[in-house]
């Protein structure tokens, strides 16, 4: 009952009308009329063809919409899942939708949704994005039913995405993640995932609620939680990522979200990281083919001349965040050839190392040198472009294994830089 | 006659003797004041510092741009400086109130218009402080986005930013110290109207796409058109 008070009064009391639950799902909206009906529709049907047996209830955690989203969920609540003749419901599943107090956030939905399953002693819960258009019934079974059997504590999701999506995740999340945390979990930052009731009440003693940085990326923050917390983990195949997620489509946006919260992380957890010096597989659930190969195109052009700007607009800022050594590398690449340029694996791994230990000892503000990383990543992003244009699915995973290894041979520079000995 | 001359002679002797008898334990008063009040003085900057030191100052004043300035000054470090600042400052109120003990005619105003402007001379100071800060912050965060939106001169856009905030920060400071008011305000008045007329002027026929793409993307962003480039990848 300790995280009552982050619940207001109107859902306080649709949660004791549900009364106990022992499954939750919940839904973060905020303006997503579009497609919220669907995707409820869809958690239903999951919920009524996978879990007809369980009590369980939909939690739609409002940040204020003004564009119909709740009345969209309740409504697709009463839809005609329930009346479908391939399902029937044996116990009641409840759909309750309030708005949480203070401005929109995902940080605050999610805690909200947290509190909620504490209240309602949820054994097993999930948070589906209310963008996930490509969502099928069977997430929900994938997802919920690991955790539900006792074997899991968190799953995170795998998705069949193209090869170029995901660039800030194959290029720095994923393989940062790994690095420092010693678990390879490949969508660190997820917009589905699950947990058992006992992670989540672990999830509402963490720190990241009074933090900005916890709470601008608390997808990626639970996900560490989870990890240095010891929980069994493990990832399961989804299916079709929407192509366009729309909560990361600004990049600098979805950096403070995952490369901030990242950073931010590494302070009370340095014993934890500092000591890691390999990585260990998690279990795949589930698993399917990744990655889709077909033509894309792709402005590549963009992405070399913002970078070359960054490095010649931004070298004040940048003097301040790099070492001289990995400086002058950048500004020798960015004279070169687009057809010579490239920004190597050693390069990348060391300038996101020395943009950690910066962000660490706050040179600057921490959210200008997050931005500052913004068009080195455009550079990097150009390389991994043209590198894998030709690439097959499974060369495209070597070579981010590749890039992961260079990550965890690295590390110790940033053990160097953090104790000031650099 | 020479009577007289010798009276007179014992009499102005006398007179000295009794003047510096007179004078000697206000020059006391004021040897002690010197010294008490060097001491708090010092005091001050001990404790001075060692806040200082604690809330990281130098750090601030780095990110401020000051300590660049006192580095290419040959002065010392922001917190030495600011500490020694407030030694000097006391001890000289200090050496102020001990020379008024000497009753000195005129001493006495001098002594109350340096009381009645150290206030204002601590303000001026935190404001060019904060607006030395502020101007590098934004003209900073100017830069940041100007690269990271693909704007043209993103340097041209910071340096307008930090000029803008210095300025406006010169010209607090010179009112809060009373300086000049009606030529500081004029001054300010010219130079700010002519950098806005500029801007209008520049931004108007420079810039009309520009600001056409702006408006466009801030208040009609369904009729942005999606290009074929990086807006199609999700970078998560």
């Amino acid at each position: 009952m300790a995280e009552e008070s982050v619940l207001t009064d109107e859902f306080v009391r649709q949660l004791i009308y549900v009364g106990e639950a022992d499954i939750l799902i919940g839904v973060p909206t905020y303006n997503n009329a579009e497609t919220v009906g669907q995707v409820v529709q869809t958690i239903r049907a999951g919920l009524l063809k996978y879990f007809p047996r369980e009590r369980a209830v939909i939690v739609n955690a409002d940040g204020g919409s003004r564009d119909q989203t709740p009345d969209l969920v309740r409504g697709a609540s009463i839809s005609d899942a329930q009346r479908s003749a391939d399902f029937q419901a044996l116990r009641t599943l409840h759909c309750i939708s309030a708005e949480y107090p203070g401005e929109p956030s995902t940080g605050t939905a999610l805690r909200t949704i947290l509190a909620s399953a504490e209240l309602l002693r949820a054994s097993a819960c999930a948070v589906v994005s209310p963008e996930s258009t490509s969502i099928e019934p069977e997430w929900i079974e994938r997802l919920l039913r690991p955790v539900f059997q006792g074997n899991f504590d968190f799953i995170t999701p795998l998705y069949r995405r193209h090869k170029f999506d995901g660039l800030l995740m194959r290029n720095l999340v994923y393989p940062m993640t790994r690095a420092f945390y010693g678990k390879r979990v490949k969508e660190p930052y997820a917009a589905e995932f699950s947990f058992s009731g006992a992670l989540g009440n672990h999830f509402l003693a963490q720190e990241i609620w009074t933090h900005e940085a916890g709470r601008t990326g608390t997808e990626i923050s639970l996900t560490i939680s989870a990890i240095t917390g010891g929980f069994r983990l493990a990832q399961s195949f989804l299916g079709v990522k929407p192509h366009v997620d729309a909560r990361s489509a600004d990049l600098i946006a979805a950096m403070r979200q995952t490369v901030g919260a990242l950073f931010w992380s590494l302070e009370p957890n340095f014993s934890l990281w500092s000591s890691n010096h390999d990585s260990q597989s998690i279990p795949t659930l589930n698993a399917g083919e990744e990655v889709t190969l077909e033509p894309l195109r792709i402005n590549r052009k963009r992405l070399l001349g913002i970078f070359h700007s960054g490095v010649a607009e931004l070298e004040p800022v940048l003097k301040q965040i790099l070492s001289p050594p990995t400086l002058s590398e950048l500004q020798r690449i960015a004279a070169l050839a687009e057809d010579d340029f490239s920004y190597a694996d050693d390069l990348w791994a060391r300038t996101v190392y020395e943009f950690a230990a910066s962000y660490h000892k706050s040179v600057i503000s921490r959210d200008h040198i997050i931005q500052a990383l913004a068009p080195l990543y455009r550079g990097r992003a150009f390389t991994f472009l043209v590198e894998n244009r030709e690439a097959s699915a499974d060369e495209l995973q070597q070579n981010v294994e590749n890039f992961c290894l260079t990550c965890e041979r690295l590390k110790p520079s940033l053990v160097e830089l953090w104790n000031g000995r650099k | 006659m020479r009577e007289m001359i010798v009276n007179e002679l014992t009499q102005a002797t006398q007179e000295l003797i009794r003047e510096f008898a007179r004078f000697l334990p206000r020059l006391m008063v004021m040897l002690i004041v010197v010294l008490v009040g060097w001491l708090i003085a010092y005091l001050v900057k001990w404790i001075l510092r060692s806040i200082l030191r604690l809330i990281k100052f130098d750090k601030l004043s780095e990110g401020a741009g000051a300590a660049q300035l006192l580095n290419k000054a040959a002065l010392p470090s922001s917190t030495e400086l600011v500490s020694r600042f407030a030694f000097w400052v006391a001890w000289l109120g200090f050496v102020l109130l001990g020379t008024s003990a000497l009753g000195i005619l005129g001493m006495q105003e001098y002594v109350t218009r340096f009381f009645i402007f150290l206030p204002r001379l601590i303000v001026a100071l935190f404001f060019l402080f904060f607006g030395l800060l502020a101007a590098s912050f934004f003209s900073r965060a100017a830069l940041l986005w100007a690269v990271n939106t693909d704007m043209p001169s993103p340097r041209l856009l910071s340096s307008a930013a930090r000029v803008l905030i210095t300025v406006f920060t010169a010209s607090a400071v010179f009112e809060e110290l009373g300086l000049a008011d009606s030529t500081m305000l004029l001054a300010f008045a010219i130079v700010m109207g002519a950098v806005m007329l500029g801007l209008a002027i520049a931004f108007g026929i420079g810039g009309q796409h520009l600001a056409r793409r702006f408006l466009e993307s801030r208040f009609a962003p369904e009729k942005k058109e999606v290009k074929d480039g990086e807006d199609e990848l999700s970078p998560l």
